[in-house]
């Protein structure tokens, strides 16, 4: 049907019936109902103009922004903190455990860990054993010297800082993230407690506070860390086992270290970017 | 135009609003000023309270027992891993005191003898080591030494010792195969003992007619896995051959 070039016809508008009974109204009366079109865009004007404040302020553009956070003096993107972990340095005894609970008020049970020490066990066929009880915090028992043990270390454990966290990228609300020196944090005021991070990062490196209700992690001890301080655990380390500072550069101690050993990172096929890199580390180690 | 279009643009117009308000209401001050996140909480994780104040703090007051720690073994270990958290000793001298851990317990979180441990950390048998006496009695903590020179090398050298003493090679004395002078005793590590590093020194038990009635394993020493020294692939203070 070719519609009749007479009837105006558009969008929204039926063409009107050509054939049939002309309509009975010669032409539509405004209703008094009705809006017309000049109203229409002003009642429209009006609206959009009584939410424009809350638009103005919505859009905001982040004000003059004092620079990422950092001391007076310490600008936080001249960092990029890493540490290293000296496997045949480690000797179990766990100070590095205690001292972070201490420093970071770690809750004293089971499962709440930033840092932990791992002790392997591998077999002469290569089977490894891990254990770690109470996460080393009291040291390990003596294990009897058992003819079938081809070699046993301690592995000292915690978060990595990863370049390019998982936890970080599955927050549904961005209450954990990375700072712009590298250290993986969590804020926990906006932390809703969904868990996501802890089933995200690879590595267990995240727990679940028992009577904050947040997920809580390694700080790196971010807040010695901004004072000059090294971190509680390197602190504590009566061997020197664990060295913390930057990555780059040639003159920190990180970076000699890094330098001067063979160095790994925990599951490297993850792509995750670990900042821990582990000297002497066994392929056995997860 | 029919009348319900610009009802549903009123609403529209009613859930954009509501939309930003609730932004402006829900979404944190900070939130976004750096990445992804509050930047404030930044600042709020960097101002926690420090508890471990950190072996220069210790220095400052206590220059003498800092001196005393770096002559001596302990020179790597911070007074805080021994004394435990002391930023509240550091901010208050007088009123709170650091741990001073002076029990038998305590030294043998780090020298009990584990397996696990590196070869050369020196580790004492808990049980049988000058029981019940504590350490601090023969042991100066700021700069250990042992109170006598070490008669057998199992004082320091306790993994080696315990994988021979259950080796076939256990009747062996170290001095069998190692030459250690005195100064090793004192200077570990500038006055090295000897290694034997030729084959015929082995071969003098194991290609041996007259060891061979001792049921001492024999090869020939011509043929049997030349080019290597038997040091490199067997472990002497443990060897694998049953």
């Amino acid at each position: 049907m070719i519609p009749d070039p007479t009837v105006p016809t558009g969008p929204g508008l039926t063409p009107a019936p050509s054939d049939g009974a002309e309509p009975t109204g010669s032409a539509p009366q405004p209703n008094p109902e009705e809006v017309n079109r000049r109203e229409f865009v002003h009642s429209l004007a009006a609206a959009c103009a009584s939410g424009l404040p809350l638009w103005l302020g919505a859009i905001r553009v982040p004000a003059q922004d004092p620079g990422p956070p950092g001391a007076p003096g310490q600008d936080a993107a001249d960092h990029w903190y890493g540490m290293g972990v000296d496997i045949s340095k480690c000797i179990g005894c766990g100070r590095c455990v205690y001292a972070c609970k201490v420093e970071n008020d770690v809750p004293m049970e089971p499962g709440c860990f930033n840092t932990w020490v791992e002790r392997y066990v591998i077999d002469t066929k290569g089977e490894a054993v891990v254990d770690s009880p109470d996460g080393g915090i009291a040291g390990f028992p003596s294990a009897p010297l058992d003819p079938n043990v081809r070699k046993t270390f301690f592995v000292p454990k915690l978060c990595n800082h990863c370049a390019k966290p998982p936890c970080v990228q599955v927050c549904p609300v961005g209450a954990t993230f990375i700072t712009p020196d590298g250290v993986v944090l969590v804020d926990e005021d906006y932390c809703i407690g969904c868990r996501y991070c802890i089933q995200a990062c690879p590595y267990g490196a995240r727990w679940f506070h028992p009577t904050k209700h947040v997920a809580a992690k390694c700080t790196f001890c971010y807040h010695r860390v901004r004072q000059g301080l090294r971190p509680a655990c390197v602190e504590a380390c009566p061997t020197g086992a664990r060295i913390f500072g930057e990555i780059e550069g040639r003159a920190t101690p990180l970076a000699r270290f890094v330098r001067f050993n063979d160095t790994q990172v925990l599951k490297p096929n993850l792509n995750t970017r670990p900042k821990v890199y582990y000297a002497k580390l066994d392929m056995e180690v997860r | 135009m029919p009348q319900q279009v610009p009802r549903l643009l009123a609403v529209f117009a009613v859930a954009v609003t509501a939309l930003f308000v609730m932004r402006q209401k829900l979404i944190p001050d900070t939130f976004g000023a750096v990445g992804h996140y509050r930047a404030a909480a930044v600042e709020s994780l960097a101002v926690r309270p420090v508890k471990y104040a950190g072996y220069q703090a210790c220095e400052a007051c206590h220059p003498e027992l800092a001196e005393k720690r770096l002559s001596g073994n302990h020179r790597g270990v911070a007074c805080e891993t021994c004394h435990g958290p002391a930023a509240t000793h550091a901010g208050d001298p007088a009123g709170a005191k650091p741990v001073v851990p002076d029990t038998r317990q305590f030294c043998v979180t780090c020298h009990a003898y584990n397996p696990s441990r590196p070869t050369g950390f020196p580790q004492i048998d808990a049980v049988a080591h000058n029981f019940p006496k504590p350490c601090t009695e023969c042991h100066d903590p700021h700069a250990p030494v042992p109170p006598v020179v070490p008669g057998e090398c199992s004082a320091c050298h306790a993994q080696i010792w315990r994988q021979k003493a259950v080796s076939h090679h256990a009747q062996l004395l170290c001095t069998t195969c190692h030459e250690a002078g005195e100064g090793h005793k004192t200077s570990p590590r500038t006055m090295r003992p000897t290694k034997p590093m030729a084959r015929e020194f082995c071969g003098a038990c194991h290609a041996s007619a007259v060891r061979a009635a001792d049921r001492v394993p024999q090869i020939d020493l011509a043929a049997h896995g030349m080019p290597y020294l038997c040091c490199q692939c067997h472990y002497p203070h443990y060897p694998e051959t049953r």
